[in-house]
């Protein structure tokens, strides 16, 4: 199936290879760097690209390309999804997935890629499962194997692999035993310049942290199960009791991990929190131009909106812009692509933030056709904006008493406004 | 001393300034400390990592191969799976370290040594991975199972000579039922022999049931091959007319009464209940995190459901492209594809795939792309209205597409064509030149649609030409021009006015249409345009472009008569001005569907290699009866490989096994659903017990429990009945209780066949034993010495006309008398059973172990209907006795009955049931008791012994009591051990003892060499390495006590 992989950075250099298969002679990346050349932002670069020898699928992530070689067919989601895994699985290890990271644990990280993988099927992708096998380093570990002389290999036999649960490991013990649900909801949507809804919808996610000794078997329901239209799971949650009775009945893994994602079904009924107000506008004659944005609380169930941020795309042929922002501070990115970050944090409804000012254009340049769109991130804490609820979380099957919490969060996602 | 360290320090520090750098990390793998080494091969392996050559550390690395610390071994297997195959010589000097790895009791190393064994790409080593493999795909472990199908196919890929050896592990192996091995096993197949269907039909239904509780990697696999399978097994669900008929669909979405009765209309379709099964067990799936997977089931569902089911993939497919940029990517080809054929699935979520400006351009395009595609009467204006937002985008290229999207649709709804064209016209003033260019590419190919009505158009287009400079829009409005010319009899030739002053400025493309306006103005207005026309002629006669100048020469000779040429001249308006088909707008999707969807084919838009075709649905559908595991398969070997009868019941409904203990738990549940009402205990206990029945499943010989089905319909019939009462009680703890209903029959249906099937298909010899043994009930009657000298006569007569037996069974040499308690009376009530190995060649299969049994009533009533009932592993053999109708208070029976222990120790579980109860009880035969003596002459067993040395013998030096130094007290304890037969030995010293497994007919080879005073080397030939083993610690016991 997956051939080889290659780590290359946004400046093109392979900074790993491995092979599960043959050796394949790192030339191929040469299809792939030209790929790269032509695409206007690492983005752009087709996730799958035909060569004559080989295929190559490549997913682009944390400033970094993972380009696998391919040489007969296979469902390109299949490797899509395990780099996907092996990013998850280096930020996993080593707290970020980036090329320092990878270059300083270059040894561990080529024998995860070995583990995860034989003859190019994946074997063992479970986090459970690697840790066993290898220990992820952590800063007293790093000082007693200088000082000690041991390894970071686990010399334990596993047993993860083996068992019908493979996700969880046995013999799990904890002085405290505690489970933390966060609900995270993230509204999805486009407003038009008006700012009526174009399209509107709420991704919901429950993350967990469990923490809890012995083989727990946990048990949460909700107030409200009949928000959540599509749904997917963990592994471990039992597909058929959910069917039945919308509860969710799992044997967690152990540590964090994501249990479900959802779709809430709102119809485009989804409250937006925010309203924006905007402006901006070219002179017809002269290089220059006006911005004149606000910001205010609309259907905010009377919880504080967070960690406003507004995102301006200016157009390309700008060339300054001279702006006051009322609260918080912007910046201004002049790379590739022209944008404006406009950082304002917490939202008073009283004292609306306001941001405005003049931009300019380059000399001689056309006045740009489409007005730059604005994306929206914000955050509001203690609220699920959909309204989904947990009711209880039972646990069977251990005798002592867990410590169980949940946290709502709602966020925006993908949340543009088009002026 | 200190001087020549100090000295190699220095040599050291040069070293490593010399181009050949490698050579302190050469000094440092051959150092005497631990951690020097483990520190050169991190680096080594970095330098691996980073793609640089190591290969010359190759014999410095290779002598790490053996070495304790496990950390140091893995990075040295990492290096020699990396450059073995460029030192062959070298990487042998390894190969015995794995071999002897692969008898190592811990399963995890067999199958690290396994799996390093087959990754090293060395041609000579084939027959020990082939050797190797073989072993594995029988171990005990799963893991290691799943290991050998890793192996598989990495042999294969090494030595493709090898494929029908290996197609023989897999059909092995695809009949294990362990979810870890099915995934891995079901790869190998796909790249070994995708085109051996037939290997599937017997596990096709238990690889549905297993499949929710595969790992995800696996399943996708898995259902991939399910798809092809299908497409050829089941016929088509859809209806006969037009496969993707937009009526159809419709019904579905608008009223359940119109469906119904459109399925009134359609003749009578009914749906496989195999392939209703795949449905129903892939269903579930469509909530797995791992988005391959919810891919896999939906290009199932659309490749196999019936149209008014397809549809239930739809929102899962949506929620994928909340997913990474590339898995949208994916998805999205994917639903393009679709929407083409069935707008009618995407359409309520059209929303989700508006585009933001965030989006990167292949996502932006192909959103596009579905979008038009969703377009209907319904929706074009909120389309259009979205349209207008993309039109005006920074990127330029995506502005593009979406002028060539509206188009599309102007031409698809032609309510909305002329807003479209009016639309496009109004962004002929649009600033952006591409935009303009392509508005003015899109505006011809419609007015070609219905060139009637839009003069003005082309008039508004004329004005605008002097403003346009890409070139290809020019082009297309000199075109225009050219082919309406009489529609705008007065601007066009102003327009070629223009065109002859600028022509030499002019781009080809541009040069081109000019020389055709020119042609087809000489041709309608001559009047006007004669002499512009032969200087535009004149001017392409002389241009650098020789497309140019050829196309200059030929309209000449066309249009401009002369004495040559007049035939063709005079048909120049006829060619020039023929009137054109107007281009197709359509979808760069439309023809993707060739391709079976979510395959990287689909995606690249071109055959990939490997890719597996999917089969266009049979007009009718092969024999059903194939999938049913009770049916007898006829085979080469004597002893027919066939399913499991009774674990084929498909006994619990698969549903409810979504979670893997209980899938598990029906796993090694034995057939019958009674010792379900059991084995429904908590989950935990339901891990614990399958860990502890960890087993090679026994692939071969059920047909003797055909032949009880046969021989006493009683039986059957009994047997039935007590099936079908177990299930009552059970389906009370089970939801499902119609699923259940719904397979029972299905499962009797197939009984009768069975026994047909056994008989003609066994050849003729065969056939005389089958009969022979029919009569079985009778010789139950006759007493233990009778009965056993016929079995041996039996044999012995049949032995030489089959081919499975090239080694001459004899009779035992020595039968113990010991007997074992299967069932005391208390637990029994009153019942007590105890069995002994009569070590006599099963009858009812020579892949079974006899095992005698007395029953004693100690009651004082008698016990009525004594039979056997569920068993487990589920696939375990066993040939049961003929049920006891009444067993008197005191009286006592013996019976036979036949297990296949698939060579193992592992025990036979099974229950004891009479009319009120049942006993479960066990049998566990020593190792001794699963081999048959054979005979063979002294040079036999020596040849036999060559070959099995190695990896495959195992000896132990014991001290031994002075008396046990004869001969006759050697025989008897290795005879009492284990049933092998005596081999004539010239040497006074050497004793030899001979058999062979039961199940797989191993060759087992015991030698007895006495040394010196009170000292023996036991040796022990045989492949099967593990039973080796046990049966050395057994003999070692025997011998040293005696």
């Amino acid at each position: 199936m997956i051939n080889s992989l290659f780590l290359i950075n946004p400046s093109g250099e392979i900074f790993l290879e491995k092979h599960w298969k043959s050796v394949v002679s790192r030339s191929v990346c040469d299809y792939f760097l030209e790929a790269k050349e032509k695409a206007l932002e690492p983005e752009d670069v087709p996730p799958v690209i035909h060569t004559p020898h080989h295929y190559l699928i490549s997913i682009y992530r944390d400033k970094l390309f993972f380009l696998s070689v391919i040489q007969t067919e296979v469902p390109p989601l299949f490797v899509i999804e395990f780099l996907h895994r092996v990013a998850e699985m280096i930020q996993d290890y080593f707290g970020e997935c980036s090329e320092t990271v990878v270059k300083d644990h270059m040894v561990m990280v080529y024998e995860l890629l070995e583990e995860m993988l034989d003859n190019g099927f994946p074997l063992a992708t479970e986090s459970n499962v690697l840790k066993e096998m290898i220990r992820p380093p952590t800063i007293l570990r790093s000082v007693v194997n200088t000082l000690t002389g041991t390894s970071n290999v686990g010399d334990t036999l596993l047993t993860g692999q083996l068992s019908t649960i493979p996700w969880r490991r046995a013999g799990v013990r904890y002085t405290n035993n505690e489970a933390y649900f966060d609900v995270v909801e993230e509204i999805d949507a486009i407003l038009d310049q008006s700012g009526t809804t174009v399209f509107a919808e709420i991704q919901g996610v429950v993350e967990a942290c469990v923490k809890l000794s012995g083989m727990p078997d946990l048990t949460l329901s909700f107030m409200n199960p009949r928000l959540l239209d599509d749904v997917s799971f963990h592994p471990c949650v039992r597909y058929k009791l959910w069917e039945s009775e919308r509860v969710l009945s799992f044997i967690p893994p152990d540590g964090n991990f994501t249990l479900m994602t959802y779709h809430v079904n709102a119809q485009n009924l989804v409250a937006i929190p925010v309203y924006v107000k905007q402006s901006i506008s070219f002179f017809e004659c002269g290089s220059d131009g006006r911005l004149d944005v606000t910001v205010g609380p609309k259907q905010t169930m009377g919880k504080t909106v967070e960690g406003v941020m507004v995102t301006v795309h200016l157009p390309k042929t700008i060339l300054s812009i001279n702006l006051t922002a009322t609260q918080g501070s912007y910046t201004y990115d002049n790379g590739t692509k022209v944008t404006t970050l406009w950082d304002i944090g917490k939202l008073n409804p009283q004292k609306l933030p306001n941001l405005r000012g003049s931009l300019s254009l380059q000399a001689g340049a056309p006045k740009p056709e489409e007005n730059p769109s604005l994306n929206i991130d914000l955050k509001i804490q203690q609220l699920a904006i959909s309204g989904l609820k947990v009711n209880r979380l039972d646990m069977f099957g251990e005798k002592y008493k867990p410590f169980k919490g949940v946290k709502y969060i709602t966020k925006a996602g993908k949340f543009q406004v088009r002026t | 001393n200190t001087i020549s360290k100090s000295n190699s320090c220095i040599v050291h520090f040069l070293i490593s300034f010399s181009p050949s750098r490698n050579e302190d990390l050469k000094e440092m793998l051959e150092s005497n400390k631990e951690s020097l080494k483990l520190e050169a091969m991190k680096r080594v392996v970095g330098l691996i990592a980073k793609g640089k050559n190591a290969s010359e550390l190759f014999p410095a690395v290779v002598k790490n191969v053996a070495s304790k610390n496990i950390e140091l071994k893995k990075l040295v297997y990492v290096y020699l799976v990396r450059y073995a195959e460029e030192q062959q010589d070298l990487a042998l000097l390894s190969i015995s370290t794995f071999q002897r790895a692969l008898k190592d009791p811990n399963q995890l190393i067999r199958a690290s040594a396994l799996r390093v064994l087959s990754s090293i790409r060395v041609p000579i080593i084939v027959p020990i991975m082939m050797l190797a493999i073989k072993e594995a795909a029988s171990d005990m472990s799963p893991y290691v199972r799943k290991t050998s199908a890793h192996a598989i196919q990495k042999l294969y890929s090494l030595d493709q000579d090898q494929k029908e050896l290996l197609i023989e592990v897999i059909e092995k192996l695809l009949k294990d039922k362990s979810t870890l091995v099915a995934g891995s096993v079901v790869m190998a197949f796909e790249e070994v022999c995708p085109d051996r269907i037939d290997l599937i039909h017997k596990n096709y239904r238990k690889l549905c049931n297993l499949l929710v509780d595969v790992e995800e990697w696996g399943q996708v696999v898995i259902i991939s091959m399910l798809t092809r399978y299908a497409r050829t097994q089941f016929t088509s669900p859809w209806k006969e007319d037009g496969v993707f008929d937009e009526h159809n669909e419709r019904a579905f979405y608008e009223s359940d009464e119109e469906k119904t009765r459109d399925e009134t209309e359609a003749k009578p379709y009914m749906m496989d209940p195999d392939h209703r099964l795949l449905l129903r067990n892939t269903k579930p799936l469509l909530q797995s995190r791992n988005t391959a997977v919810v891919m896999s089931v939906a290009q199932l569902y659309w490749h196999l459901a019936p149209k008014n089911e397809v549809s239930i993939v739809t929102k899962s497919l949506v929620r994928l492209l909340r997913s990474h940029r590339e898995v949208q990517y994916i998805v999205l080809q994917n639903i393009a594809t679709m929407s083409i054929q069935r707008k009618g699935m995407f359409e309520p979520y059209m929303k989700s795939f508006y585009v933001r400006s965030t989006d990167a351009t292949h996502i932006k395009s192909l959103k596009l792309e579905i979008l038009t595609s969703l377009a209907n009467e319904a929706n074009i204006s909120t389309i259009l209205r979205e349209f207008q937002t993309y039109v005006k985008s920074q990127d330029k290229q995506f502005a593009a597409g979406t002028i060539q999207a509206i188009g599309r649709c102007a031409t698809n709804i032609s309510e909305v064509t002329d807003t479209c064209l009016n639309g496009l016209v109004l962004l002929l003033s649009n600033r952006d030149e591409t935009v303009v260019a392509e508005s003015v590419v899109v505006i011809r190919k419609l007015l070609q649609i219905q060139p009637t009505q839009h003069s003005d158009i082309i008039k508004h287009m004329a004005k605008l030409f002097d403003n346009i400079t890409v070139p290809m829009a020019r082009a297309s409005i000199l075109w225009l021009m050219g082919e309406y010319c009489e529609r705008v009899p007065k601007i066009a030739p102003d327009v070629l006015r223009k065109m002859a002053k600028s022509f030499t400025s002019e781009e080809d493309i541009v040069k081109l249409q000019t020389v055709n306006l020119a042609a087809k103005l000489y041709l309608t207005n001559s009047k006007q345009t004669k002499l512009l026309t032969q200087y535009i002629l004149n001017l392409g006669k002389y241009d650098q472009n020789y497309d140019i100048r050829d196309r200059t020469r030929f309209i000449r000779q066309l249009i401009v008569p002369n004495d040559k040429n007049g035939a063709l001249s005079k048909y120049a308006h006829r060619i020039l001005l023929a009137p054109k088909p107007a281009p197709v707008l359509e979808s760069a999707y439309k023809d993707r569907d060739r391709y079976q969807l979510g395959t990287l084919s689909h995606t690249i838009n071109t055959k990939a290699s490997g890719y597996l075709e999917l089969s266009d649905w049979p007009a009718v559908a092969p024999d059903q009866s194939v999938r049913n595991v009770e049916v007898i398969e006829p085979v080469k070997e004597w002893a027919p490989s066939l399913g499991k009868t009774v674990k084929s019941k498909p006994a619990k409904s698969s549903d409810d096994k979504f979670y893997s203990d209980s899938g598990e738990e029906e796993e090694k549940g034995s057939g019958s659903s009674s010792s379900e009402d059991g084995s429904s205990s908590s989950s935990s206990e339901g891990v614990l017990h399958i860990l502890q029945n960890e087993r090679v499943c026994p692939e071969s010989g059920s047909d003797a429990e055909s032949h009880v089905q046969k021989n006493s319909s009683q039986t059957s019939e009994e047997s039935d009945k007590s099936s079908s009462q177990s299930e009552k009680s059970s389906s009370e703890s089970d939801s499902e209780k119609k699923e259940r209903k719904t397979k029972t029959p299905l499962q009797k249906k197939t009984v009768k066949p069975t026994s047909w099937t056994y008989v003609t298909k066994q050849q003729h010899t065969k056939t005389i034993f089958v009969n022979v043994i029919n009569q079985h009930s009778v010789l139950q009657t006759f007493s233990y010495s009778h009965w056993s000298t016929l079995c041996v006569s039996l044999f012995t007569q049949l032995c030489p006309l089959s081919l499975a037996f090239p080694l001459q069974l004899s009779g035992p040499a020595f039968v113990p008398e010991k007997s074992h308690d299967l069932l005391h009376r208390m637990t029994g009530k009153g019942l007590s059973a105890q069995y002994q190995f009569p070590r006599q060649p099963c009858l009812y299969q020579p892949t079974m172990v006899s095992v005698q049994i007395s029953l004693t009533n100690t009651t004082d009533h008698p016990l009525e209907q004594i039979h056997i009932g569920d068993r487990s592993p589920t696939g375990l053999n066993i040939h049961c006795f003929n049920t006891i109708e009444c067993l008197e208070p005191e009286a006592s029976v013996t019976v036979f009955m036949g297990i296949d222990f698939n060579d193992s120790t592992q025990a036979a579980n099974f229950q004891l049931c009479t009319k009120e109860d049942h006993f479960s009880v066990s049998i566990q035969p020593a190792i001794g008791e699963l081999l048959l003596p054979i005979t063979m002459t002294e040079l036999d067993f020596r040849k036999e012994q060559g070959k099995l040395l190695g990896m495959n013998e195992s000896s132990a030096t014991i001290t031994m009591a002075a008396e046990n130094m004869t001969s006759q007290p050697i025989s008897r304890p290795v005879a009492t051990v284990a049933n092998l037969g005596m081999v004539p030995s010239s040497q006074d010293n050497v004793h030899r003892f001979a058999g062979k497994t039961a199940n797989s007919g191993a060759v087992v080879l015991v030698t007895v060499e006495l040394r010196g005073e009170s000292t023996a080397l036991i040796t022990i030939n045989t492949e099967k390495s593990v039973m080796g083993s046990m049966l050395l610690r057994d003999l070692k016991l025997a011998l040293a006590q005696a």
